[in-house]
């Protein structure tokens, strides 16, 4: 594993390394010492590397991810993993505002607990929170999961499309044309093998499911009090 | 029996088309929506005039003397600013409100004379990046599209805050113009009324789009300029804080500026003019000592050579085209005079963006409209209005005596109107007066 010291190198140097490294490389497995918090660490990357990042990451880290693994170890600012593609992003503390927001594909892990606006907007990426998520999550999102194995703040999934959402504890209240749903097997079939990818010791069947009601798919008068 | 007209007295208040438009919302319960810019009068380019060179000043020989157009943008940062031969760029019009055929035809044309286009609310085509020699790529709140591939395929990366038709306010794309190709390119069902976001996922205030800028450089690896746009209204602020969180280039929106759909109400009722926009602009550039550093395009309601070596007078370093451009493609043409009559409107007044059935096939994304626009004659058609925007912009720029049309000045012109005056920061015509300067 090649050990890259942030604090001496800096970020530039570290993003143009492992944004530059060809499908033969064989230097594939990166450790970041000393990230201090710096914003925009590992992001852009395009191959299936594993970069680990020894401690707090700031604003966007993994941002527009392809294909590699990266594990925070400690706690990561806002919007982690934002507009992922692909690959795993995994936070071992807890996650600011906007993570996995409108990411397309790909699994972001939160081990612990993540804070309000968590996978806004997101495309059909898979989001995994050990801990509880804040307010106004899943807001406008697309496609993809977010799974809670914790509590969930005000205004779940507001203005949803077609992204699926599950709790295992309280939700404070549902946001615009989001409604619990039954759970299906093919739910509980999806949602058991997030959980596994994940690393979470978590029942299944304690979850429940919230989505979209589709009311606000198009305009209606009747509707204008919602919006 | 006959009405004696002088019983006939309409309320200035209450005039007939205000009656109408409260019984249009008494019947359908919601406000209106429609496309382009705003419709009322407002003080703009027309109220200004330019001082043509006599005595004490010369000037060049009209088609002899040099009179260069070309403009570089995006020094600041990048490593590959964008050099264009005009400064007339096309702005931002998304795939899904226009057709593949309009996009094909802006990036043949744009790139034949040496300019850029920009995508739009939706991503990036292929046809699209095929077609636009130099393409802006927009990351925009709805990050519909958003991906680090074509980001990397771009020549700049223009971040959104806000339009000059709706600035505050997010888009809307309705669900007749949602087909299947629309839908997938936006993670959406097809035939879904489309909201995108009025402001971004991942940051809010200027601190954060410092970072966001950061960001979007580290992925690109600093090579292209990085835009910031925002629709005018506290425009010496936005354009400050845009230059402090690093943009390469600001892009300032007026409210003459179009959208495919919006609120007539916001389109109508908020932002300023491009008018004033452009002054204060430039006024926050060189208070900070970036004037010419950082680049300024500005855009809302350009029509004419005229316009440009106005805005450019200003102290702009480049305009954009949108409402103008579709124009020249064909919008509001006098054809297809039975779909106009369809949408219940005439050629010279369709603003039927939003309705998906565009008659002359520009703003739709139906298959048997969008083959009255053969991309090759649209390009064509466009390319010549550009060429005459181009010759107009160096008629007006010899007359000034002007080697290179961003070396006219605020002093080459003079004000029709108080309110120019006002807004422009020159001198009513024929006197010294510009209200609102210091000493008046």
């Amino acid at each position: 594993m090649i050990e890259f010291d942030l604090a001496a190198d800096g970020l530039r140097a570290l993003n143009r390394q492992l944004q530059g490294l060809g499908e033969q490389s064989n230097e594939t497995e990166w450790r970041v010492l000393h990230p201090s918090g710096e914003h925009a660490l590992a992001v852009g990357l395009t191959r299936p590397l594993k970069v680990v990042v020894e401690g707090h990451a700031g604003f966007y880290c993994g941002g527009m991810n392809s294909q590699a693994e990266i594990e925070i170890r400690g706690h990561a600012g806002p919007g982690v993993a934002e507009n992922m593609m692909s690959g795993i992003v995994r936070v071992t503390g807890n996650a600011s505002q906007s993570a996995g927001a409108s990411g397309h594909g790909g699994v972001l892990v939160i081990e612990g607990d993540a804070s309000s606006r968590c996978g806004i907007s997101m495309k059909g990426i898979d989001i995994v929170v050990g801990g509880s998520v804040g307010h106004m999550s899943a807001f406008m999102a697309q496609a993809g999961n977010l799974v809670v194995c914790g509590d969930a703040g005000a205004n779940l999934g507001d203005s949803i499309y077609e992204a699926r959402l599950f709790v295992r504890g309280k939700v404070e209240s549902l946001g615009a044309d989001c409604i619990e749903k039954e759970m299906r097997e093919e739910h509980l079939a999806a949602l058991t093998e997030l959980l596994q990818r994940a690393g979470m010791d978590a029942d299944p069947g304690q979850f429940r499911r919230y989505g979209s009601a589709r009311k606000l798919y198009n305009f209606n008068v009747d509707h204008a009090d919602a919006y | 029996m006959s009405v004696d007209p002088r019983n006939l007295r309409a309320s200035s208040s209450f005039p007939p088309e205000v009656i109408a438009e409260i019984q249009r919302a008494a019947d359908q319960g919601v406000y209106d929506i429609r496309g382009l810019g705003a419709k009322r009068r407002v003080p703009g380019f027309d109220d200004l005039i330019l001082l043509g060179a006599s005595v004490s000043r010369y000037p060049l020989e009209g088609y002899r003397e040099r009179c260069d157009t070309n403009v570089v943008l995006g020094a600041r940062h990048a490593k590959k600013p964008i050099e264009l031969k005009i400064p007339i760029t096309i702005a931002g019009m998304s795939f899904g409100s226009l057709g593949a055929n309009a996009k094909e035809a802006l990036g043949l044309a744009a790139s034949a004379m040496g300019t850029s286009t920009t995508t739009g609310d939706g991503g990036m085509t292929p046809e699209e990046r095929q077609s636009s020699k130099t393409l802006v790529y927009q990351l925009l709140p709805s990050r519909y599209g958003m991906n680090p591939d074509d980001l990397r395929k771009a020549d700049a990366v223009e971040v959104v805050v806000g339009q000059g038709a709706k600035p505050g306010g997010g888009g809307m794309l309705l669900g007749h113009k949602i087909t299947e190709r629309v839908a997938e390119m936006r993670d959406l069902p097809v035939g879904i009324d489309q909201r995108s976001a009025c402001r971004h996922p991942d940051w809010t205030g200027p601190d954060d789009m410092e970072i966001k800028i950061r960001e979007i450089r580290e992925i690109t690896d600093w090579q292209v300029p990085v835009y910031v746009k925002v629709g005018a209204t506290r425009t010496h602020y936005d354009v400050t804080l845009a230059v402090k969180a690093g943009a390469d280039v600001v892009v300032v929106d007026g409210m003459q500026g179009g959208t495919a759909a919006t609120q007539d109400v916001f389109i109508e009722h908020v932002g300023i003019p491009t008018l004033p926009a452009v002054r204060l602009a430039v006024e926050a550039l060189q208070e900070m000592d970036m004037h010419r550093k950082v680049q300024l395009i500005v855009s809302g309601g350009i029509r004419s050579g005229a316009d440009v070596a106005k805005a450019l007078a200003l102290g702009a370093d480049a305009v954009a085209i949108g409402s103008a451009a579709m124009m020249a493609l064909g919008c509001n043409k006098p054809v297809y005079l039975e779909d106009y009559h369809k949408l219940g409107t005439e050629p010279g007044f369709c603003h039927h963006c939003h309705t998906g059935r565009c008659p002359v096939g520009v703003s739709t994304q139906d298959a048997d409209l969008e083959v009255r626009l053969d991309p090759a004659s649209g390009a064509r058609h466009l390319k010549n209005y550009l060429t005459s925007m181009v010759l107009e912009l160096q008629t007006l720029a010899r007359a000034c005596g002007k080697t290179h049309v961003l070396n006219l000045e605020p002093e080459d012109m003079a004000a029709m109107t108080i309110e120019a005056a006002a807004m422009a920061k020159v001198p009513l015509a024929g006197t010294d007066w510009i209200p609102g300067a210091k000493g008046w």
